[in-house]
């Protein structure tokens, strides 16, 4: 009984299901359009919502790169690219510029995409109320309401409490002026990304079962309060160690012998972009410099 | 930077598969599938029951490829479900067309058809039969020779194929009421996703996949304190049902064209649960509520823990959580809750930075000082 898939695993039924979910979250700009989620080959919860609408976009000529917290060789994304390989054959990337459809887990990429360009988000929690809100029942509710004020709240009692709003990643977004939106976790540093992106953002939820998007040119605007401004994550004096790029999301290294910390770009494909661009590194082996 | 290191991830996931196949090769025997099949019955059971999916061959090899693990071959069956397109649904089945091989009731001693214990770990003591050690493929072959001898004189005038249901004597005795039936037709939830109040039809499929572990857990919950029913099993059956097709060429909907396309072995539960109806001047009455559960294979846990659940959901009685129906089907599921957890374990440092910089600007610079503690 050996049986071999269907192009991009799906059934094509199943994948026309999906693009329709897909359509639907594009003509609602940040509102949750919910679909029959498939269980895919990887686990829930590692990014099947972003699998399932790459393979139901996904044709021959599409050049595809994934990443997983801003790394291209993290294990995620390469059990990921592994498996759209298997079943498309499609030709695969680590460039940013080079790719039409880029699934990532929690970051944006440092270059900026352009309208060829498809930038699939995997989500872990849709709902930005939920944490205010366990029943989804009364958060669909409060959706079709207009009435966001449990998330106001919730950044007003972090104000009160901390002195500062302490959202990490997934800082709530208003898309075009009317959904709350959970911007799947990407770091704060990520939310200016968002707003009147020229490529198209489509965000999948797999075990929540739902799909949304920002269509290009959106308006996209992060939650916050006149006299407490939205901020990002402060990278301030500090510089990619091995690159030197600045004003870039960084990871923080721990030297394992002195205990000190340096940064690095979070982004690995810019990191390697930016040094093979500069003069005196052609051809260099990024590891070397590690 | 351990596992999330810039360059080299590839070789290590590659040599980490290798690493697995390892584990499963290193004892240097093959199971075949044959005797996973032949010998796993409760395994194979469970994950067709979990995996949403009746092909004992698939579940066998699951198994296999999964070493034994079930929440891995029930992941492996579902995903390859996801693939196949849905072209035909089958046709309602009555259930008293089962072939019955077990049919307990524990509310009458006596019901028509009689009690039929057939196969059971019940009335087993759960002692480690050290003979299995060493059983031979000889005294396997023997002993069911002589068995087949001793039962093949038995003969009954009972008809296993038109079992009367329990419930339905109670229904004609005026003990419960008959409720008329719901012919709307059911929602797919593999097609459909849920939205929230759910129909019954939802309901009952949410229940039948989940995990059992996960369904008996909440099931035991209701019974001991969230919500305190105590049913008693109206009737419990195992036994296989005919499934037919409609004629996709003819739609005159007569039953002679429906095509017979196999059966399913499965176990089918109803529960009576006693509850009080209040009446006018604050005086009380009782009622039986039925609760149903069903579930492919042998799985008699699950499907009673499934009838109460049922039952559970039916009330919606919002002091308990496993009333809640967001509660119990948004939680309850092999995939969805194993995936989730071990999500866990792929990298957060993105995350992590994004929450460390929130830890700085609420501290102001403030450190913990080990030396202070």
């Amino acid at each position: 009984m050996k049986i071999s898939y269907n192009f991009a695993f799906f059934d094509e039924g199943s994948k026309r299901e999906i693009r329709r979910a897909a359509l639907k979250a594009v003509a609602i700009p940040g509102y949750q359009v919910p679909f029959a989620s498939r269980e895919m080959p990887i686990a829930r919860g590692w990014g099947t919502g972003g699998l399932q609408l790459t393979l139901s976009l996904i044709g021959k000529d599409d050049v595809i790169k994934v990443i997983d917290q801003g790394s291209d060789e993290s294990v995620n994304a390469v059990n990921i690219k592994k498996l759209i390989k298997k079943t498309t054959g499609v030709e695969q990337t680590e460039k940013t510029s080079k790719a039409s459809i880029i699934q990532s887990r929690h970051r944006i990429p440092e270059v900026p995409l352009n309208e060829e360009q498809i930038l699939v988000l995997q989500v872990p929690i849709p709902e930005p109320l939920r944490l205010v809100e366990p029943s989804e029942y009364k958060t669909k509710r409060l959706h079709a309401e207009n009435d966001y004020s449990g998330a106001w709240l919730m950044l007003f009692e972090q104000i009160m409490k901390y002195g500062s709003m302490s959202t990490g990643a997934d800082h709530p977004v208003l898309v075009y002026g009317r959904y709350v939106m959970a911007p799947s976790p990407i770091p704060r540093f990520d939310n200016p990304k968002l707003t009147c992106s020229k490529a198209l953002i489509l965000l999948g939820a797999g075990r929540e079962k739902k799909i949304y998007a920002v269509p290009p040119y959106t308006e996209v605007v992060s939650l916050a309060f006149d006299d407490y401004p939205f901020r990002v994550e402060s990278f301030e004096n500090k510089k990619c160690r091995i690159c030197g790029a600045t004003e870039v999301f960084m990871d923080e290294i721990i030297d394992e012998k002195t205990g000190m910390a340096s940064y690095q770009c979070n982004d690995t494909s810019y990191c390697l972009k930016k040094l093979n661009n500069s003069a005196d590194n052609q051809g260099g082996d990024i590891s070397e410099r590690i | 930077m351990g596992y999330v290191a810039i360059k080299g991830g590839n070789i290590a996931i590659n040599e980490s598969i290798n690493r697995l196949k390892f584990e499963r090769l290193k004892g240097e025997e093959i199971i075949e599938i044959n005797r996973i099949k032949a010998g796993m019955r409760g395994m194979i059971d469970q994950v067709m029951s979990e995996g949403s999916l009746y092909s004992e061959d698939l579940a066998a090899i699951a198994i296999k490829q999964a070493e034994g693990s079930l929440e891995e071959a029930v992941f492996l069956i579902r995903a390859y479900r996801s693939t196949l397109p849905r072209k035909h649904y089958t046709r309602i089945i009555d259930s008293c067309e089962m072939f019955t091989e077990r049919r307990i009731s524990a509310s009458f001693k006596d019901i028509p058809g009689g009690q039929i214990l057939g196969a059971s770990y019940d009335y087993t003591h759960r002692l480690i039969d050290f003979d299995l050690l060493d059983e031979t493929k000889e005294d396997c072959l023997e002993w069911l020779e002589s068995f087949k001898s001793k039962n093949s004189i038995q003969w009954s005038d009972t008809n296993l194929r038109q079992l009367p249901k329990v419930s339905d004597y109670l229904r004609k005795e005026g003990l419960i009421k008959s409720c008329g039936n719901n012919d709307k037709e059911p929602i797919d939830i593999t097609k459909k996703n849920m939205e929230f109040p759910t129909e019954r039809s939802e309901r009952l499929q949410i229940l039948t996949r989940g995990q059992t572990g996960a369904v008996t857990s909440l099931g035991y919950a209701a019974l001991r304190a969230y919500g305190a029913l105590h049913p008693t099993v109206g009737e419990l059956r195992i036994g296989s049902l005919p499934l037919y097709m409609q004629n996709p060429l003819n739609t005159a909907d007569k039953d002679e064209d429906n095509y017979y396309i196999g059966d399913i072995r499965i176990t089918e539960v109803e529960t009576f649960i006693p509850k009080t109806i209040d009446k006018k001047q604050g005086k009380k009455e009782i009622d039986f509520e039925i609760g149903y559960g069903i579930c492919y294979g042998q799985n008699e846990t699950k499907a009673i823990a499934m009838s109460i659940l049922d039952q559970c959901l039916e009330t919606g009685d919002i002091n308990y959580p496993t009333h809640d129906e967001e509660f119990v089907l948004l939680h309850i599921d092999s995939v969805e809750s194993t995936g989730f957890i071990s999500h866990l374990k792929l990298p957060h440092y993105v995350t992590f930075q994004s929450k460390l910089d929130s830890f700085r600007k609420t501290h102001k610079g403030e450190r913990y000082d080990e030396d202070k503690l």
